[in-house]
């Protein structure tokens, strides 16, 4: 779109285009989707901040070393890391154009994020069971709001997810949605990169502390 | 009806949420209903429904959704300037034992909704409005990057602005101060609905503001016409690309602290409770890391406009375009590193203190760098006093005042003898009416005939000037000496007689720039009827420099026929000096994106969703999310968002416009 | 430098005569030393505000559409050295303004003890500095003198010349603490401790009151601060003292619940332990102090068994209420030890005896402390106790 515009090779300057083609649909939306991106992880750097300025304020109460089954978290580390690596092969089919196994293998990311989803209910769940609640302890509301902000973006990305295999599954793999599914492509392994934040900030460090 | 049943229907709210017992709400309700039913009677007698539904709610032309920010600063500027009418009359009488006619219940709300009204729904509308505008024709695009995005910001705006209102005839508004700090905003010290329409007012709004910053950052830097490099593009464009990434920048730490805060209020977790390891101290850092970009935000713009009006008006190139640009990169950048100043007296120690203070200073030397620009900008030029260039000048004067005791309250020792004090509240004003507000009506003034095809009616403008400028010097000139006598904000009744006097000279400035609103509706109205005399068919009345001005006035939905080809700084005064021709054969169909109603929906259904948060209305909240997230989720079932405009219409209107030019000559 | 003031001060003095600049004019050391930065940093600003604005007005006039005389270079837009000008001259402010700033804030720092009580004379280093402990009450003051046993509401005194050590917290919510006449303001928060060193030069009655807005009362949260010679501030404690009534922790749980325009209040004898048990917020029987809740959690919490000793929260200033999808409101009840350990309070800065003026040769440069992560964060020093 672009044009080199040169005045001096026609001698006369050119001052608008008479032949020119719009800008291509969703010509803007992969920066702009950065830009949010970016945005988010500022809401997440706040988050941590947050965690980091009173992750250590247990008021009395149970300290990371005391709540976190290291186990756990592991095991649902993989399943958002393996998630990943199959939304890697959703991106690598839908670019040769299999919508079967593009389909196939957004299902199994859907699954890896579905786990995730639930073995992190479960420890909120057991947690909070055992009176370790978001109200217990500063620390405790942040750990609760850093990770629980992450589960909550998992979840959207799980609606839209699904929203997208329907869209591909009618549609097929026409240009809008093949946009959309690099978009969420980037979400996707934008969480992977924070939950990894977490995991070692948080679980990790935690537990040493 | 049993009361459990009516809990869940209404949730808190029942008949006594409504202020009946306070006389000057009920008269504000029963006028502001009276005007209401007026307007909507009219509408529906002219049938103006579906045009208005069509062509406005609907629209996603970037240009029109400009207007509509402008229309809603100017109808909040009313509501936040009732307010400061009542402060200021209140303070001048409450002395000798005397409490006014406020009591603190209702005082409270009153300065705390002018804060929040002046800054996000005055000062942010007309600021975006402006943006929304005039970038996509300073940068020859036909419109921004996600036009429906754009559409969908502007009415999240609306629903904050909504909210507030709501507040007034419903229940009542936080009686916090516009920051809202904890403890005192917690539930333990506000239990009542007014920090919840606070938080939700902000958080709707603030949505739509992240948005429309993500929207014009893309659009400046993907959708130029051929030949505008960066540095090519004209001062405003630059001021706004810096204006929005601070948004992004900053809006999010806003959003995240509110959530924090509203988590607190509603579950009761820890972040800014006195007990249980909670620190409200990080509140007022994270506020403020928000807080003061805001500032930036909202000032850059204005410094934007102030150029492009200095050097059209002067008739002459700006002087030093890339100082003037690296000055505005130097201050976005440096706005994320002073945010501790608003709270020297918190007792950090003396190293912290200074860092801030410093890094405060040197925020004014690009700021002084910039103001030098315009100064030599004016050096050897032929300035014309239109009402641009006059608040231009006013701006100038005023804005160096504020701008020396903003570099004063920087210098932490006297920052502890005057912080929160009314110098405090002098120096704020002093640069955002005399940066901002003189800044957006600089560019109503300036950008008016562009968008409506005739000039503003001169007269009413400069009585509105004169009024705005002297009212705003007697209003807060009088507020410096009292910072000075150690008066400090925020207070209700006073002991001291001899401080009455400038609290009534204060409220005298105040009805003169009273006056100043009037005379510039009155402005409005008489450049309507007379829109004969004062319409301007060539586009250019200014003789000016920029882009915007290649195109007709109003401009067509597409902006310009052909895309423009720019070669220059001012790319429209380079066209004008090498003889360029309009185009007038050779049009094709034009790819414009189509209108939707999908963005007032969704924001419909978010201001019922924080309806219902505030007042404890489960189902409404959940309904309204619900329907959000079908509504958003069926919006992207709709692949067919575009369409052409054929090639005849494109011709029509060319020739219109080739017509009234050969008319004009 | 003094001639500067008076130059400065001059055309304010005549314009304004009659009223009381009390920021400007103050009576204690500490707050002179202010207002001398104020007048000075005016001073160099207005350097370059004056000609900015004078020129402003002089090119708006001079090149005037119908001044076809002056001449018009519609092309020009760049002179290097021009630019050179318009960033250094800032800059040099800056640079001026910047080194007084970072001397003036260390030396003007409200955790420094005294140098100095008076621009000329040094402090007496015989005379103890006089203790005052100062709680911001809804929607009043606490004034408690820990050496001599007594309390007072909406009223505080202090020797003229006599050095005063503030510290200052809050019961509920944030208030400032401002005194204009003695000294800046200095914020006071609830489970957090501020310090504010100053002294009184001229006996008299002037303003207190809080500086930041706390809520429905705080229009009527003022005091008197009286300046008063030895003799009258002995017979001021005396008074004080004869006043009866005595202030322990139930008597505080009473009075620290919202009142508005509190007249004053004397206390003649005071629980001595109360200013700890009211900073660490645990003046309630069985809620655990603040000092030892840190000490727990700078162990490593209290593990499991810590989920089971918080209880139902049965005191509440206003009254009991919770949020209202979370549960009951509760408290961390105390641990059953005889004495809860005893809290430390913020160190100050110790301040070189001298007299030299803000500005003076031989002055000893505050000695550059590097930034901790912590209170650049925080913007606080670290909880009271720790």
């Amino acid at each position: 779109m672009t044009v080199a515009v040169n005045p001096s090779q026609t001698g006369e300057p050119v001052f608008y285009l008479a032949d020119e083609h719009p800008h291509p649909e969703g010509y803007s939306t992969s920066l702009g989707f950065w830009i949010y991106l970016m945005s988010d992880c500022l809401i997440f750097a706040i988050l941590f901040a947050t965690f980091g300025v009173l992750g250590a304020n247990y008021a009395a109460g149970p300290a990371p070393k005391d709540l976190f089954d290291l186990d756990l978290v592991a095991v649902n580390t993989s399943m958002l890391l393996l998630s990943s690596i199959t939304y890697g092969f959703a991106m690598l089919t839908m670019q040769q154009n299999k919508i079967a196994q593009t389909q196939m293998w957004l299902a199994i990311t859907g699954l890896f994020g579905l786990a995730f989803i639930g073995i992190e209910l479960t420890e909120f769940a057991h947690m909070i069971h055992e009176g370790a609640t978001p109200q217990r302890s500063a620390f405790l509301s942040a750990f609760f709001t850093l990770v629980g902000t992450h589960g909550l973006h998992v979840s959207c990305g799980l609606i839209w997810l699904v929203t997208l295999m329907v869209q591909v599954g009618k549609f097929g793999l026409i240009e809008a949605n093949r946009r959309r599914l690099m978009c969420l492509s980037m979400f996707w392994h934008f969480l992977d990169v924070v939950w990894i934040g977490v995991f070692t900030f948080v679980y990790l460090l935690g537990v040493l502390r | 009806m049993s009361p459990d049943l009516l809990k869940l229907i209404f949730g808190r709210l029942g008949i006594d949420s409504l202020p009946l017992h306070e006389p000057i709400l009920v008269g504000t309700f029963v006028m502001v209903a009276l005007g209401g039913i007026t307007l909507f009677a009219g509408v529906t007698y002219f049938r103006l429904w579906g045009y208005l539904w069509r062509e406005w709610f609907t629209t996603v032309d970037h240009k029109r959704i400009g207007i509509m920010y402008m229309i809603l600063g100017i109808v909040m500027l009313l509501r936040g300037f009732a307010d400061a009418l009542m402060m200021r009359a209140q303070q001048a009488l409450a002395f000798g034992g005397s409490e006014g006619f406020l009591p603190a219940h209702h005082y409270d709300q009153v300065f705390t909704a002018h804060g929040v009204i002046m800054i996000f729904f005055v000062a942010m509308p007309l600021v975006t409005g402006l943006m929304n505008y005039v970038v996509p024709l300073q940068i020859g695009a036909r419109d921004v990057s996600f036009p429906f995005l754009n559409n969908f910001s502007f009415w999240m705006t609306v629903g904050g602005a909504v909210l507030v209102m709501a507040s007034l005839f419903i229940g009542e508004f936080a009686r916090t101060g516009w920051l809202a700090y904890p403890p005192l905003s917690n539930i333990g010290y506000s239990p009542d609905v007014g920090v919840d329409y606070y938080i939700w007012a902000l958080q709707v709004a603030g949505v739509g503001t992240t948005l429309s910053g993500i929207n014009l950052i893309c659009t400046i830097v993907k959708l130029r016409c051929p030949g505008m490099t960066m540095m090519r593009m004209p001062v405003f464009t630059w001021t706004s690309l810096c204006t929005n990434i601070l948004i992004v920048a900053s809006f999010p730490v806003l959003t995240v602290v509110l959530a924090l805060l509203s988590l607190d209020r509603y579950v009761g977790t820890n972040f800014f409770t006195n007990d249980f390891g909670g620190s409200p101290m990080m509140y007022v850092n994270l506020i403020w890391i928000w807080g003061h970009p805001e500032v930036y935000i909202l000032v850059l713009p204005a410094f934007g406009i102030f150029s492009e009006v200095t050097s059209t008006f002067s008739g002459k190139r700006l002087f030093g375009y890339t100082s003037m640009v690296y000055a505005t990169v130097v201050i976005t950048i440096l706005s994320y590193l002073v945010w501790l100043h608003h709270f020297f007296t918190m007792g950090s120690g003396a190293s912290v203190n200074s860092f801030f203070g410093i890094t405060t200073m040197i925020i004014s030397i690009p700021t002084g760098a910039k103001m030098f620009n315009w100064l030599f900008t004016m050096y050897r030029g032929r300035i014309r006093f239109e009402l641009p260039m006059m608040w231009t000048i006013a701006f100038m004067l005023t804005f160096v005042l504020g701008g020396m005791t903003g570099v004063l309250l920087a210098v932490p020792p006297a920052d502890f003898v005057l912080h929160n004090s009314l110098f405090l509240i002098a120096h704020f004003h002093n640069v955002i009416i005399g940066g901002v507000v003189f800044g957006a009506f600089a560019g109503i003034n300036y950008w008016f005939p562009k968008a409506f095809g005739f000039k503003l009616d001169p007269f009413w403008g400069k009585l509105s000037f004169w009024f705005w400028v002297t009212g705003f010097y007697l209003a807060f000139m009088p507020l410096y000496v009292l910072g000075l006598m150690g008066v400090t904000r925020r207070l209700r009744v006073f002991d001291d007689p001899s401080l009455q006097i400038w609290f009534v000279i204060a409220a005298i400035g105040a009805g003169l720039v009273f006056l100043g609103i009037l005379s510039m509706l009155m402005q409005f109205a008489v450049s309507f009827l007379k829109r004969e005399q004062l319409e301007d068919v060539t586009g250019d009345p200014w003789d000016a420099r920029t882009l915007e001005w290649a195109t007709s006035s109003p401009p067509p939905d597409y902006n310009f026929a052909f895309t423009p080809v720019v070669h220059d700084n001012d790319a429209w005064w380079d066209m004008k000096r090498r003889g360029y021709q309009r185009p007038l054969t050779g049009f094709k169909p034009i790819h414009m994106p189509s209108s939707t109603g999908t963005g007032i929906i969704l924001a419909g259904f978010a201001t019922a969703m924080g309806f219902g948060l505030i007042w404890y209305i489960w189902w409404l909240a959940a309904a309204s999310f619900i329907a959000m997230l079908v509504v958003g989720i069926g919006h992207t079932f709709n692949y067919h968002r575009d369409f052409d405009i054929p090639a005849d219409d494109v011709i029509r209107t060319e020739d219109a416009r080739t017509k009234l030019l050969a008319g004009a000559k | 430098m003094s001639r500067l003031k008076i130059l400065a001060l001059l055309p304010l003095a005549v314009a304004l005569s009659g009223c009381n600049y009390v920021v400007l004019a103050p009576a204690g050391d500490i707050a002179a030393q202010q207002r001398d930065l104020v007048i000075i940093s005016t001073v160099l600003m207005l350097l370059i505000v004056v000609p900015v604005m004078a020129l402003t007005v002089l090119f708006a006039w001079r090149y005037r559409q119908s001044n076809t005389e002056a001449r018009y270079e519609p092309e020009w837009d760049h002179s290097t050295s021009l630019e050179l000008v318009i960033w250094s001259a800032p800059l040099l402010i800056i640079v001026c303004l910047g080194a007084l700033t970072w001397m003036g804030t260390h030396l003007l720092d409200p955790y420094r003890t005294l140098g100095r009580i008076h621009a000329d004379r040094a402090v007496d280093q015989s005379k103890a500095p006089l203790e005052v402990d100062v709680v911001a009450l809804d929607w009043k003051w606490l004034f408690i003198y820990p050496d001599y046993g007594i309390a007072t509401v909406n009223d505080l005194a202090a020797p003229v010349d006599r050095p005063i050590n503030f510290r200052i917290t809050a019961s509920s919510v944030m208030n400032s603490f401002y005194i204009p006449a003695l000294a800046g303001q200095i914020y006071a928060m609830p489970g957090m401790e501020t310090k504010l060193h100053a002294v009184v030069n001229h006996a008299g009655t002037y303003k207190g009151f809080s500086a930041n807005y706390s809520g429905a009362g705080f229009s009527g949260m003022h005091f008197n601060f009286q300046g008063l010679d030895d003799k009258g501030f002995d017979a001021w404690i005396a008074s004080a003292k004869s006043a009866g009534g005595s202030l322990g922790r139930a008597e505080y749980l009473q009075l620290e619940k919202p009142s508005q325009n509190e007249p004053v209040r004397r206390y003649g004898t005071i629980d001595s332990d109360l200013y700890r048990l009211i900073l660490n917020m645990c003046v309630e029987t069985g809620k655990m102090c603040q000092s030892e809740m840190m000490a727990i959690d700078a162990k490593g919490g209290r593990g499991h068994e810590g989920l089971n000793n918080t209880l139902p929260l049965a005191y509440d200033k206003y009254a009991r209420r919770g949020t209202a999808l979370g549960p009951e409101p509760t408290f961390v009840a105390g641990t059953c030890t005889p004495e809860a350990p005893q809290g430390k309070t913020t160190a100050s800065i110790t301040a070189p005896i001298d007299t030299t003026p803000l500005l003076g040769a031989g002055l000893k440069r505050p000695t550059f402390t590097p930034l901790k992560a912590s209170s650049f964060f925080l913007g606080q020093r670290p909880k009271s106790d720790s």
